[in-house]
């Protein structure tokens, strides 16, 4: 492990190299990449190897299982590069601002970050949310599938390999990697190749896709809503402009 | 009163206010500064620019500018004060019933003045409760359940203690409890937003009213299912509402699930006063109109007769205010026409 030296590598490409492995954590209450949410305060690459991540929330109250969850997987997610050797993910302004920095650093689990204050891991809530990204990737697929014409008694029968060919513009291309990086939540062997399976691994049936549609569409809304509402939030918060690849690694003040 | 424009007058509650001191002054600690800052930023982001106030004025108005913002300029017929007492935050609490009710003596028929509990005050918080009810009448209760307390960040309506309180708020005749949910409570490692705890008091207690702020945001999905199966929980409007201005499509989502899963019979109009003020809120909502293609995808409309249930006909209900004797009892105020937006108010 490690035996790649960073000296060798131009610093832009290592740059890249962390913010590609960032925008892979996502929010797991909003189902959003922490970089496109504007998460990311700014990042930093020091000598050989050692990275530097400041993260910022919406609000001073988030819930603290969830800024746990996304330091801790954006630490795990950076130190996969070959070249990283150490890496710091630092949480600003939050009511367990001290407890989670330490937790997440010192690789600690949540319970033994939070001791009293949990009665066990947070695998039970990342499931729980795991399924809701899940139902919602699916409805937005399936809907804008049946809005381009496909027929929801062929849709039921599609292989994911067919499902792939369908990729006819940008955006349904998107909708459909979105889904099929969820399309395990159910079980990795639920359903066989079927692409559109329900949240218990069973087929989708034709005749009853509207309501089954109906159901889960409510799922998108929420997410949605928080969503832009955490944007708003953070906007009013930092009043800075979001960081993207495309910048030094830090923020405009 | 809002009146359209073909003259059809609406009768309005706003069924979430508060009349809060969140200045530095009062300020136990950073999370009393946090709390308010965190408000500001709500107020912020989503006010239209014309409706900004000052930072100052937002952490502490006075009784004349919420009467101005609700009843004069507003369309408000009638508030209800929801208080949150805060007292780890602030040294004299962020609201509480009584300083509620000392400002809204001097505006008779204008509010009705809300209690509310803490599950962890044992015995004494029951008398307490007691009091509020020979003191004030109070019709209901809000609940902050992620309210600090010691060690505690919070409770759940299942919890034994909160339950006890619950079968006296039925005894006692306090039949309306609103809930809002916070970001904490223990254990940290579940979903403090997490409604099922309302499902679970909805069905064993059918007396009460489980009015739900926020509509149950950040968790609506959820709560949408909860209030379909369950004849007494309604969905308060406060903080989707506001959407309506800088995300009219995301408005129209939430509107158009609420309105399938909750009905229009269980929706209630809030502003949440002083985060936004009631005028612009009221103007765009009364203007708008459910876009085709989210109404044809859910099969839901949002009539004028909703509207009116909304904004003033369902809290009627809940809070047994006679709208024509009310109306009445307001009606000698003088009538001014509105410079802007085609509402009249009185």
């Amino acid at each position: 492990m490690n035996a790649v030296s960073p000296c060798e590598i131009p610093m832009e490409q290592l740059r890249e190299d962390v913010w590609l492995r960032l925008s892979r954590v996502t929010d797991p209450e909003l189902d959003e990449a922490v970089t496109d949410m504007g998460f990311i305060e700014s990042y930093e690459i020091r000598d050989g190897g050692h990275v530097h991540v400041a993260f910022r929330l919406p609000t001073y109250w988030c819930s603290p299982n969830f800024a746990f969850m996304m330091g801790h997987d954006m630490r795990v997610s950076v130190m996969a590069l070959p070249w990283v050797k150490h890496v710091d993910v630092v949480l600003g302004e939050h009511m367990y601002v001290d407890q989670i920095n330490r937790g997440v650093n010192g690789g600690l689990s949540f319970q033994e970050t939070f001791g009293d204050a949990s009665n066990g891991e947070l695998e039970e809530i990342r499931q729980t949310f795991l399924r809701k990204a899940f139902q919602w990737r699916q409805e937005a697929l399936i809907t804008d599938l049946l809005h381009r014409g496909a027929k929801a008694g062929a849709l039921v029968d599609w292989t994911i390999d067919r499902l792939r060919e369908a990729s006819e513009t940008e955006a349904s291309r998107h909708l459909i990697t979105r889904y099929l990086e969820r399309r395990n939540v159910p079980g990795a062997f639920a359903g066989g190749d079927c692409a559109l399976v329900s949240l218990d691994g069973t087929r989708l049936d034709a005749s009853s896709m509207t309501d089954y549609l109906r159901a889960i569409r409510r799922i998108r809304t929420n997410a949605e809503f928080n969503g832009a509402l955490c944007r708003r939030l953070l906007d009013e918060r930092f009043a800075t402009e979001p960081l993207n690849i495309c910048q030094s690694g830090r923020a405009t003040p | 009163m809002y009146v359209t424009k073909k003259g059809e007058e609406i009768f309005v509650i706003d069924g979430h206010t508060h009349f809060w001191d969140g200045s530095p002054a009062n300020q136990r600690n950073v999370h009393g500064k946090q709390f308010i800052d965190c408000f500001f930023n709500y107020h912020t982001g989503l006010s239209p620019k014309e409706e900004l106030w000052p930072k100052e004025k937002f952490e502490k108005y006075s009784a004349e500018d919420m009467h101005d913002d609700l009843f004069v300029k507003g369309y408000v017929d009638m508030a209800i004060l929801q208080p949150t007492y805060l007292k780890e935050f602030y040294v004299n609490g962020f609201n509480t019933t009584e300083q509620n009710h000392k400002m809204a003596e001097a505006y008779p028929g204008r509010y009705i003045c809300n209690g509310s509990f803490d599950p962890r005050e044992g015995a004494k918080g029951i008398e307490y409760l007691h009091k509020l009810k020979e003191q004030y009448d109070i019709k209901g209760v809000k609940l902050y359940t992620a309210e600090w307390r010691g060690d505690s960040r919070g409770y759940k309506l299942t919890d034994t203690s909160c339950q006890e309180y619950l079968r006296w708020c039925e005894k006692l005749g306090i039949k309306n409890v609103h809930v809002h949910k916070g970001p904490t409570i223990l254990p940290l490692n579940r979903d403090a937003f997490d409604v099922a705890d309302i499902d679970d008091v909805a069905t064993s207690f059918q007396n009460l009213n489980f009015i739900v702020e926020h509509c149950g945001l950040p968790r609506l999905d959820d709560f949408c299912w909860i209030a379909t199966q369950e004849t007494n929980v309604y969905a308060g409007l406060a903080v989707a509402i506001p959407f309506i201005h800088s995300r009219p499509a995301y408005f129209a989502h939430i509107i158009s699930e609420l309105l399938f899963w909750v009905g229009e019979d269980k929706i209630l109009f809030g502003s949440d006063y002083g985060i936004w003020t009631p005028k612009w809120i009221i103007d765009k909502f009364m203007a708008f109109e459910m876009p085709k293609d989210v109404a044809a995808e859910t099969g839901t409309s949002l009539t004028l007769e909703s509207k009116r249930k909304i904004l003033g006909l369902n809290a009627a209900r809940l809070y047994d205010i006679d709208v024509a004797a009310q109306k009445q009892k307001l009606a000698p105020a003088p009538r001014q026409k509105v410079a802007a937006g085609g509402g009249w108010f009185r």
